[in-house]
């Protein structure tokens, strides 16, 4: 993880980014830069292009024109760097629930992207795997299956194995999808945590618009172009979140899913 | 007690034998996480067609067969990614278009139907020297690769996005494992028989994951179960004269019924 003397260095870079299927435009002339110790959240309607625009942020679109530039670099010029961005899928609780693994296992497996082929796992990766069980203090459930855990538990070891690839930079998609309310509330302190005290730079996406703008520190908003992109604070007031939802959306109103 | 080492037939049988109860779960654990099930099962029918034209052209079955196995496999994921047909259907055409082409080559060349037989349901006596260096290369192949490649299979099979978005290249792993699983295939013919091969790269795996072990355990209980069917059904193959291929399954079978019944002992 990176300490803080990295701060200000452009992590991730978005220039005129545009994406479209077809005809159907999805995101229009997008730039941004998430700098190093950031703690960003992306927010926007469904269908706005925020789950595009992570596709894009991880390299697993292409954007139709544009560029991205990764820790400086285009995604072509990357190599094992890739595994130094931490991933959190959405929908956890879709996971495999029968999938034959420990914790451990799936923790440890963090490290095969960076380590590549023909590595044999040293004393290093035990470390880094040890020191990600304890940062998500989830140590006691190294021998238990991941079927066996709570929606919560999943979603700490999903954090876990990023963190044992030693990532510069997490990002979370809809993460508390599935989880219940109390466990959301420890996630958020235990994010906070991980920005505050490790210096990791989190993107956090989310429909969930009043949690995620009480815990990050910037706001991307986006609906298709980027409808504005600042400081959370400055950014809670109706006047942009009518922008984005087009005013069907009063802030007070609590978008709960059900499942 | 072991008098019928004697005979050089049942040494390969059991040689064999081993080489392919190690092999086959292996990798079928891999395409049972993968809900690749039925995979085992495409790929061996359409092996068949190698093995009539060997059978038809005087050649070896095995080899024959191999081949077949390896390009169908790498046609069916090339048919899979182009997203043009569904996955399952894919697996469909390929199982019943297999049987089909073996049986029109088949009946091209009157009178080895006989001799076919034993490719489809496996047989002790008709391993041969040659089938025995070509499954031995083969198995030493799968292994070797996935003992090297192990944590990748493992990342991709539990979860491909994380995987791609850590830079790893998911298309040639899942080549490499169908690939492999075509291999694994070839090499189980002789014994299993083409039509129960999916069994035994199957069952060992679903019965191994009823003592929710890790990932690592569990392969190699799978193992262990598959050893156990396989030496246990040559043995009953040979003293009952029973078809080895048929008798192993029923064992492995038996072996996951008993694996069903300790689950619920472990729950209750």
């Amino acid at each position: 993880m990176v300490k803080k003397n990295l701060a200000k260095k452009k992590l991730i870079e978005l220039r005129n980014v545009h994406f479209s299927y077809g005809d159907n435009v999805v995101l229009e002339d997008v730039s941004f830069s998430v700098n190093a110790g950031d703690y960003v959240g992306v927010i926007g309607p469904n269908g706005g292009g925020k789950t595009t625009l992570l596709s894009i942020m991880l390299g697993l679109l292409k954007p139709s024109s544009g560029q991205v530039l990764i820790f400086g670099k285009k995604l072509s010029d990357l190599k094992r760097e890739r595994a130094h961005i931490g991933y959190v899928p959405q929908r956890l609780s879709q996971l495999d629930a029968n999938f034959p693994a420990t914790v451990y296992e799936i923790v440890a497996s963090g490290r095969t992207a960076g380590n590549g082929p023909f590595h044999v796992f040293s004393k290093n990766d035990k470390d880094a795997v040890e020191r990600a069980l304890a940062i998500a203090k989830i140590g006691e459930l190294r021998h238990k299956l991941i079927g066996d855990l709570s929606g919560g538990e999943r979603q700490r070891v999903m954090i876990a194995r990023s963190l044992a690839g030693e990532p510069q930079v997490l990002v979370l998609d809809e993460p508390t999808t599935g989880v219940d309310i109390a466990s959301q509330e420890q996630f958020y302190h235990f994010l906070a945590e991980l920005n505050h005290q490790h210096g990791l730079t989190i993107i956090f996406v989310s429909h969930d618009i009043d949690i995620v703008a009480n815990e990050v520190h910037s706001l991307l908003l986006i609906n298709r172009k980027v409808v504005s992109y600042g400081p959370a604070k400055d950014m809670i007031n109706k006047h942009y979140l009518d922008d984005l939802y087009g005013g069907k959306i009063d802030f007070t109103f609590h978008p709960h899913h059900h499942h | 007690m072991f008098s019928l080492f004697q005979y050089d037939f049942i040494v390969r049988a059991f040689a064999a034998g081993l080489i392919t109860a190690v092999v086959a779960p292996a990798i079928g654990m891999f395409l049972v996480v993968r809900r690749y099930s039925l995979m085992a099962d495409t790929l061996a029918h359409v092996s068949l067609v190698g093995v009539a034209v060997g059978l038809l052209t005087n050649t070896n079955p095995v080899l024959g067969s191999l081949i077949a196995a390896v390009i169908a496999s790498i046609a069916i994921e090339g048919l899979r990614e182009s997203k043009k047909v569904f996955g399952e259907s894919i697996l469909a055409l390929f199982l019943s278009g297999g049987l089909a082409l073996a049986v029109v080559i088949v009946s091209l060349g009157h009178g080895f139907s006989v001799n076919l037989m034993s490719y489809l349901f496996g047989s002790i006596t008709t391993v041969s020297a040659t089938d025995i260096s070509i499954i031995a290369a083969a198995g030493a192949i799968i292994l070797i690769a996935l003992a090297v490649f192990y944590k990748e299979f493992f990342s991709v099979a539990f979860n491909e996005e994380l995987s791609a978005a850590s830079g790893m290249n998911v298309r040639a792993y899942n080549v490499a494992l169908i690939v492999l699983a075509a291999v694994t295939v070839s090499l189980s013919m002789r014994i299993v028989g083409a039509l129960l091969i999916g069994a035994l790269m199957i069952i060992p795996t679903v019965s191994a994951i009823q003592f929710k072990m890790s990932f690592k355990k569990t392969l190699a209980l799978s193992m262990g179960f598959s050893l156990f069917a396989v030496i246990s059904g040559l043995f009953a193959s040979y003293y009952f004269n029973l078809a080895s291929g048929g008798t192993i399954v029923v064992i492995a079978l038996l072996v996951f019924c008993l694996s069903l019944l300790a689950n619920k002992g472990l729950k209750g």
